[in-house]
Order: C-alpha cells, then structure tokens, then sequence
C-alpha cells in the first residue's frame, strides 16, 4: 500500500463523524499502522461541515492531508461527497459514501440546484475515483450510519492489513455498554 | 468501552491514542500541577473534559470553570502565591479577555510557577479572528514554549511546568487548534505524584506583590532579567534543534508548520536544513547566528505574522551576518493555517528551482461544491426566537450580535445580528449605535453565559448612562457552543451544585423596570413583546428562553426515553415554503417538483414549526419508540 496512506473523512455536524474517525484510527493502530489523525471541530458542529484526517505509516507527519491528495475518501452524505470528490480525492483513489441527503441552506432556499447522483459519477469518472455507495433502509438511528460503512469497509478489504477483529476491537474500544451490541450486530451483517 | 481514567491516571509506563488536550492532562499530572482555571472556548474545552475523569482521585488536584478568563487567570494566580503550581487554559481571544491581569505577571513572584496554555487558531475556524498572540509574550516579558504534535506536547509541558517553577515565572504553553485536537500514540512514563501539602504559603515579602508608580521598575527590571536568563536556557534546549541535511539553505519554523514542511520535504530531492524552535520566545541569540553563518539562503516560515523574522534580521543585523533570509513575501504569507498545501506553496514561490514540483491539480475548477455553512439545530429555541424577532422589527432597525450559538442568526433567511466584536459587546455597540439616532430602533442579543462572562458592563452602562435600546437575552439554560458547560444561573458549576445567580434577578438588581419574559416557542407573543419593549422610551430588556434543544435531545437519548416522532406534512400543503424559506429548520427539504420533504434524521418532533404554516400542513405524530 502507498505509504502515507490518507484517508479523508467528511460529513454533517450531528451526523458523527467523530465515531467513523475513531473506529478507523483504532483500527489502523491495531492492523500495525503508525497513525495521525485530526478531527475539525469549532463552529461547524452546528450543522457545517465536518472531516477528519487520518493517515497511515511513519511517513505522515502533518495530521492534515493536502487538498487532492485523499487515496481513500469516506463521505456521510451525498452534497458533502461532492465536495470531498471535487476537493480532496486523488486521481485514481477511492471514495466510499453514505447516500444520505442533509440539504445546505442555499439549496433548501431554493438559491443552488439539487445534487443529483449523476454528477457525482461524472466527477469520478474524470478522476478516475472508483465511487462505492453504501446505503441501508430504515436504520433505527442515522448515527449507525457511520458503523454500515464501517461494515462496508470491513467485507471489501478497502484497507489493507486492517481485519474484522481489529475494527472489532476497536468499536468494542469506543462504544458505550448501551448501543455496544446493536452496532455490532449491524456490523457483522451482510446488509 | 476503554476507561480512560485508568489511562490518564496511571504511574505505571503505558501507551494510549489520545488527542491533544487528553494528553496535556497526563502531563499536568505528572509535573505536579495542584489548581487549573479556564473558561471554555474551542480548540481548549476537552482538556476540562479529561480533568473531569481523573480529578476525583487525587485530593491536591482542584478545577475549575471561572467566569471569564480573566478571572479564571487570577484565581491561578492566587493559587500560585500561595505556593501551588497552576495553569490557567483558554482560546486565543480569551486572552484579550484576560490581559489586564495577564500582562502583570512577570512583575511578580510566582512561588508555585504558573503556566497559560493558549489555544491559538490559526485560520480562524472557530474564532472571530486568528490573533497571534506570541506578540502577547514580547509584550508581557514571558517565554512561550510551543510543540509541533500531542507527542511533543507530553515531555514540553512537563518542562515547562518545572522551568516556571524553577524561575517562579509564568511561562507560555501555546498550542494551535490542529494540536489540541490531533490524535496519536503515546507512551507515557512512570511517575510519582508526591501528595501536595496544603499549607498556605503566600508571604508579603515573597514579594513585592504591589506594583505602583516607582516600585513598578525594580520589579520590571527582575522581569526581564529573568527573560534574559530563560533565553540562555533556551540556547541548550532539547526543544530547539537542527534537522541536518547538509545543505546551504536553511528554514527555520516551529509548531504544526514544522510537520508540514516534513511532510513537503518527504519526496523531495534537495532538502534544506531545519531549524526547529520549540521555545518560540525568547530565540536562542547563539544558536540561530550560528545556523545562519553555516547556510546561504534563509527561509522563515512562520504561521500568521512575521514575528521570528523581525527577531531573527536583528540579530543578523547586530551580528553583522549576511546571510540572504527571506520571510514574508506577500499579505497571503500572513492568513490562514501553515498546513502542508500551504507550505508546498510558500516554499515552491521561495525556492522556485530548488524543488520538483508536484503535478498541479486543476480539476477543483470544473464544479463548484455547494457550502454548508453552520446552522441552528432542529427544535432550536433560537430559530423561533429569530423568526418572530424579525416580525417585530422594521426593515431599518439595526441588530448587534454577540457570541454564542445565536451568532447564526447573522445568516439567511434571519439576517438579524449584524456587528460583532467580541464576548458581551452588544450593549455597548448597540449604546453607540443609538446615540444622534432618532429614526431607526437598536437592539442587542447576548446569550446567558455571556451575560455573565462580560455582559454586565454594557447593561450597567446602558442603565447608568439612560440609553434607550432593546436588549433581548437568548436564554438556553447552558454554554452551548462549546459543548454544555454550566453557568452561574444553572445551579451548577464543574464540581458541585451551587446557588444559582437567576439573570432575571440580576437585572432586577440593577433596577431595570421593563424585562419581559417569554419562552420562544410562543412566537406570536415574543413578537408583541418586542414590539413594545423596542416601544418603550428607555433601556428594555427581553428574555427570550427555551432550553438548548440538542442539550436536550442526548440527556432523552442518554435515558434511553422516547422523542416525539418527526412532524408531517399533509395534504394541505400548498407550497407557501415558508417552513424553509423563513424558518429555515434544516430538518425542511425539497425535492424536485418543489415538494417540501421532512429529513427524518433531523427533525426531533418539538412542532415549534407548526405554528409558521400558514395552510396548517404541518402535523405531529403521536410519540413513537425511540430505538437508542
């Protein structure tokens, strides 16, 4: 695998993000990896944008990964995949996202047009991204998002060297006792 | 779950992923620390919130939320004549806050050492400006130590607890937002916590303590003296140090900029030497003569303004050295954070052709992605308030901002909030902005904290001085926008709970006669009651309150309780829009033949919409499981 390998998180304030991040960061460090990350935090959480950084092997020092230079962008919702797509996808990497649509103010007030899937597919295919979308009817939760794509994650090896028990032990790491085992349960399911 | 208590609290050696402001904890354990003070502001907050799950297992280990900066920094000073070690912790505006005090501590003896962690924000991402407040330090005569990652971070502040205490000095401990928050692994070390005994040990003569008129330069001249002696400390400290690859150009940096320039360095051929500064203030005269007699061109990269390289030409000017040494080139040089896309800029535009140049991206230029600025959370009383707020007033009127989750208001569709300075400016801007103004009505918002935290100056001045604006306090019952800490109204602080201080109350106090109360969900009588308070010919005062919603929502979550189902929208809908286009909750989605959608991920059920509806389309469900 590339070293640094980078992987670009982004979402919706309230949709928690700070659990994919988490998950994957202790993840990586139980696979072997050296890993670096940050989370933005501040005024976004109100409903702004949210990402994390994370990168993976000595080779990383910054914890910010540069615009373009995403080998693996995981996304929460569709307009913010867009945006990581446009900004922070490297020619020929990947970009996992979550098909959940949080309208931004400027297109709930009718000033920017709709995001279409189309456009997203455009996109990656002028950067070569190969899109994978992850989406599951009726989840109890939206937060359980997070642990679908986890679980996507986990069943197409997107990440080298990083397995089932280590995303295991890593959720087991950072869950509360109380939703512990519904996310697991969803985890290890096919969807 | 991982305890992380059991992490942060153990003398033995071990390892966790920890961010930042867990690890600064760690490290305040270990060198001793017995008083920490700070008032919340981001990138800082989270370092109370691993205070709080150690600090019941030590007896000489006291926190807490103080009322502003200021005087959470003189309460650590107390501490600290009195023979305790103390840290004071805010943001980067905090300090403007606490400098009246601040600037004063160099003068006098500080027994117990004292350290000032700021938490700088460079490229402002939640902060009003992204101050640099290293000047801070030149000005006030105090050193600033300053680590690059939370690995770094461990064993510097450690040091610098124990040079404060050493020198009896306050020292610096600045950070920047992307080291408070950055996660990795650290091993920490054995230690020993000797228990502090509590003996009172403030003496007049550990002194003087009293600066005024003529005493004021004995005690100026032990400043700087000590500041003399720390910088020849500084010149054999393991925290400044060459990164050498043999080269005739040589950059000099420190903090996160020095990753970026590691990282911008990673592939390329021809790597210049580095010149590492982990104490940023005072420089290390000798050594950076002698890195820059060794190399031939010099670059400084510093994040915001260009406070090394006016250091750094003096001693090459003193020094007689005529090393070419670039720093600044253009305004740009000055704004944002030094991240590594940013370096690669600088360094490219510096040293054109010592590097190879990454392939330049261009695609970003074929679409543009749609921003998403922050919003108000569904159910926000706020919203409400807003809504109704702008009802009352007339299309001239003038609004004054303040800070806190209300500051939102200031975006479309609300537009209300329209100046800003800083913490409980309101009353004061919104004084000026009523005097020769006869025509058009004033009114200020401040939020509950704030109040308390600098707010009551402006309202005392506003009644003392007869000036005839309307204050309306946007009451949530918290200190939302930095995670919900407790205030003196909320009976409440971070160890016990304690009287409250009710705001009505105070405001009574002052003598203020016209204060209407109103929750905001009553939108229709919030918006007669500002209409007549901004009717009044004197200072008025409303109380627009409703609980912070998402507050709310996770202590219904943590309790596993059920919310009320999302509201629907029925058939009478007949696309009026103004649940999106004037209310604006986010949970109010379209979809392509115009239809408004509820985003049921979103919507908590409180209804405070309905009322906006003018085809009574928007309807509640009966409460539903909640599946958390």
């Amino acid at each position: 695998m590339i070293s640094p390998f980078n992987i670009y998180m982004i979402g919706v304030g309230g949709q928690g993000i700070g659990l994919l991040s988490e998950t994957l960061l202790r993840a990586a460090d139980y696979a072997g990896y050296e890993v670096i990350g940050v989370d933005t935090h501040g005024l976004a959480q109100r409903g702004g944008t949210v990402s994390s950084h994370l990168r993976l092997g000595k080779e990383a020092k910054s914890p910010l990964i540069k615009p373009g230079n995403a080998d693996l962008v995981i996304a929460l919702e569709r307009y913010e995949a867009h945006r990581a797509l446009i900004e922070y996808s490297k020619i020929g990497s990947i970009l996992v996202y979550y098909d959940a649509v949080w309208q931004p103010l400027n297109v709930r007030l009718q000033k920017d047009k709709l995001l279409k899937e189309e456009s997203l597919v455009r996109i990656a295919m002028l950067k070569k991204v190969s899109l994978k979308k992850v989406y599951v009817e009726d989840l109890s939760d939206s937060r359980m998002q997070n642990v679908a794509i986890l679980s996507f994650l986990n069943r197409n090896q997107i990440i080298e060297k990083i397995t089932q028990n280590d995303y295991l032990k890593a959720m087991y790491d950072i869950l509360p006792e109380h939703i512990v085992e519904k996310n697991i349960k969803l985890f290890e399911s096919t969807l | 779950m991982k305890d992380l208590s059991v992490v942060l609290s153990s003398d033995k050696i071990n390892s966790e992923i920890l961010m930042g402001n867990y690890v600064i904890v760690r490290a305040m354990l270990e060198a001793g620390v017995n008083v920490v003070t700070s008032y919340p502001g981001s990138p800082t907050p989270e370092i109370a919130d691993a205070i709080s799950l150690v600090k019941d297992k030590y007896d000489d280990f006291y926190f807490e939320f103080s009322v502003n900066e200021k005087v959470a920094t003189e309460v650590a000073f107390g501490a600290s004549v009195n023979g305790y070690l103390s840290c004071v912790f805010f943001k980067s505006v905090g300090l403007n806050v606490a400098a009246d005090s601040f600037v004063q501590l160099s003068l006098l003896e500080l027994i117990g050492g004292m350290v000032i962690i700021l938490g700088d924000d460079p490229g402002a991402n939640s902060s009003q400006n992204e101050q640099d407040n290293r000047h801070y330090a030149r000005l006030s005569y105090m050193p600033i130590f300053e680590p690059s990652n939370p690995a770094e971070l461990y064993p510097m502040f450690k040091e610098a607890c124990r040079k404060s205490q050493e020198m009896k000095m306050p020292v610096i401990f600045r950070l920047s937002t992307h080291i408070c928050h950055a996660k990795q692994r650290i091993s920490f070390d054995k230690y020993t916590r000797i228990l502090k005994d509590k003996v009172s040990k403030f003496r007049p003569e550990n002194g003087p303590y009293i600066p005024i008129t003529s005493s004021v330069f004995p005690m100026k001249r032990k400043a700087l003296q000590k500041l003399s002696q720390f910088a020849l400390y500084s010149e054999n400290s393991r925290f400044n140090y060459v990164v050498d690859n043999n080269s005739e150009y040589g950059i000099i940096t420190s903090g996160l900029t020095y990753l970026s320039v590691e990282d911008f360095l990673h592939n390329q051929k021809n790597k210049p030497d580095i010149l590492k500064l982990g104490i940023t203030y005072p420089l290390p005269e000798q050594m950076i003569c002698k890195y820059l007699k060794k190399h031939k061109f010099i670059k400084i990269l510093e994040e915001l303004d260009d406070f090394h390289e006016q250091l750094i030409k003096t001693i090459a000017f003193n020094n007689k050295i005529s090393t070419t040494i670039l720093g600044k080139q253009e305004i740009e040089d000055r704004i944002g954070e030094y991240s590594p896309d940013k370096v690669e800029s600088i360094l490219l535009n510096t040293w054109p052709d010592l590097f190879n140049c990454s392939p330049k991206y261009s695609i970003e230029k074929i679409e543009n992605p749609i921003p998403r600025p922050a919003q108000l959370c569904p159910g926000c009383g706020h919203r409400s308030a807003f809504y109704a707020i702008k009802q009352a007033l007339q299309k001239d009127d003038i609004s004054v901002a303040d800070i806190g989750c209300h500051t939102l208001g200031f975006l479309p569709p609300y537009n209300l909030g329209q100046a800003l300075l800083s913490m409980g400016h309101s009353n004061g801007t919104a004084a000026g902005l009523s005097i020769f103004n006869d025509k058009r009505k004033v009114v200020s918002f401040l939020g509950d904290s704030t109040f308390y935290h600098a707010g009551i100056p402006g309202i005392i001045n506003a009644v003392y001085n007869n000036h005839k604006h309307t204050l309306i306090i946007l009451e949530n019952g918290t200190t939302a926008m930095t995670g919900h800490q407790e205030h003196p109204a909320t009976g409440k602080n971070f160890n016990n709970d304690t009287q409250k201080i009710p705001l009505r109350n105070v405001l009574e106090g002052l003598g203020i006669k016209s204060i209407r109360e109103i929750d905001t969900y009553a939108q229709s009588k919030l918006i007669q009651a500002v209409k007549d308070a901004m009717a009044e010919d004197n200072f008025s005062v409303v109380i627009a309150k409703h609980p912070c919603m998402l507050k709310f929502v996770r202590s219904v979550r943590r309790a596993k309780k059920a919310l009320p189902k999302p509201v629907v929208i029925t058939a009478k809908c007949n696309k009026k829009y103004k649940c999106i286009s004037e209310f604006a909750c986010p949970s109010y989605q379209i979809d392509e033949n115009g239809q408004v959608w509820v985003q049921t991920d979103l919507c908590i059920g409180d209804g405070s919409c309905k009322q906006t509806c003018p085809s009574d389309a928007i309807e509640s469900q009966k409460i539903g499981d909640n599946n958390d």
